[in-house]
């Protein structure tokens, strides 16, 4: 998406790297609903990881733990 | 012995001594087929994200276990009979959680979030809006255009603008 020479066009776009790779990431928690919730839509769906910049390895065991947060109501299936 | 991380949702209209009483109850049952109950947290009343069986709010109990799978088998054998019990869920986990859990912890700092995004969104949305402080404002007020954005999405990269 980002090739080098796109770099020096007005519009370019830093490449963003995963949020839960590195030193201090946040350890993906079916039960943290603040951190999930920044990786599910205002209708209550996943962000594909196109979007969020989330690793592929790092998308699955998202998905996980929002499935099952939504398995105990802390996160809905859908809204409206 | 296996470790689980074991939540129960109890029924809004008992009362918070009786669900403590009842993770008492359940704690016993896993001690008494050879398990330990090394942790149990209360999380009180909350609002479900959906109703379940007409429910509004529960009781939001989590347990963190060390037994041997036939206690957690009986045990959830006996929730699934008990009708103040509306849904349970058992992980097995590799280790269990040190400390009081995520959802006790965000509590603690409850500060207001930004919104999260809209997946309806065109990809090429911000296109746009890179070009506005192109079009009418001076070069100065490009940069601090973006800084005012959220940092999740950043399209207009100062560097980039500049070079």
């Amino acid at each position: 998406m980002s090739s080098p020479q796109f770099a020096r066009r007005p519009f370019f776009r830093r490449r963003k790297t995963c949020p839960f790779t590195g030193p201090n990431a946040p350890k993906i928690d079916y039960k943290d609903t603040r951190l999930l919730q920044r990786y599910v839509s205002e209708r209550g769906k996943i962000v594909p990881s196109r979007i969020t910049a989330v690793s592929a390895k790092k998308q699955r065991e998202l998905a996980k733990a929002i499935k099952r947060s939504r398995n105990i109501a802390l996160l809905p299936f859908l809204i409206q | 012995m296996a470790l689980y991380e074991h939540i129960i949702i109890v029924r809004q209209d008992v009362s918070a001594a009786q669900v403590e009483t009842l993770a008492e109850e359940l704690s016993t049952i896993i001690t008494e087929n050879g398990g330990s109950v090394e942790k149990v947290e209360q999380w009180g009343l909350r609002t479900l994200a959906y109703r379940i069986k007409k429910n509004r709010k529960g009781h939001y109990v989590l347990m963190n276990i060390d037994a041997p799978s036939a206690a957690v088998v009986e045990m959830e054998r006996l929730e699934r009979i008990n009708e103040d019990i509306i849904r349970i869920l058992t992980i097995r986990v590799e280790e269990l959680e040190e400390g009081p859990s995520a959802m006790l912890r965000t509590r603690d700092e409850r500060d207001d979030r930004r919104g999260r995004r809209d997946d309806r969104r065109p990809r090429r949305d911000d296109r746009p809006r890179d070009d506005k402080p192109r079009d009418g404002a001076p070069r100065g007020d490009a940069p601090a255009k973006p800084a005012e954005k959220p940092a999740e999405k950043p399209a207009a990269e100062p560097t980039g603008d500049a070079a």
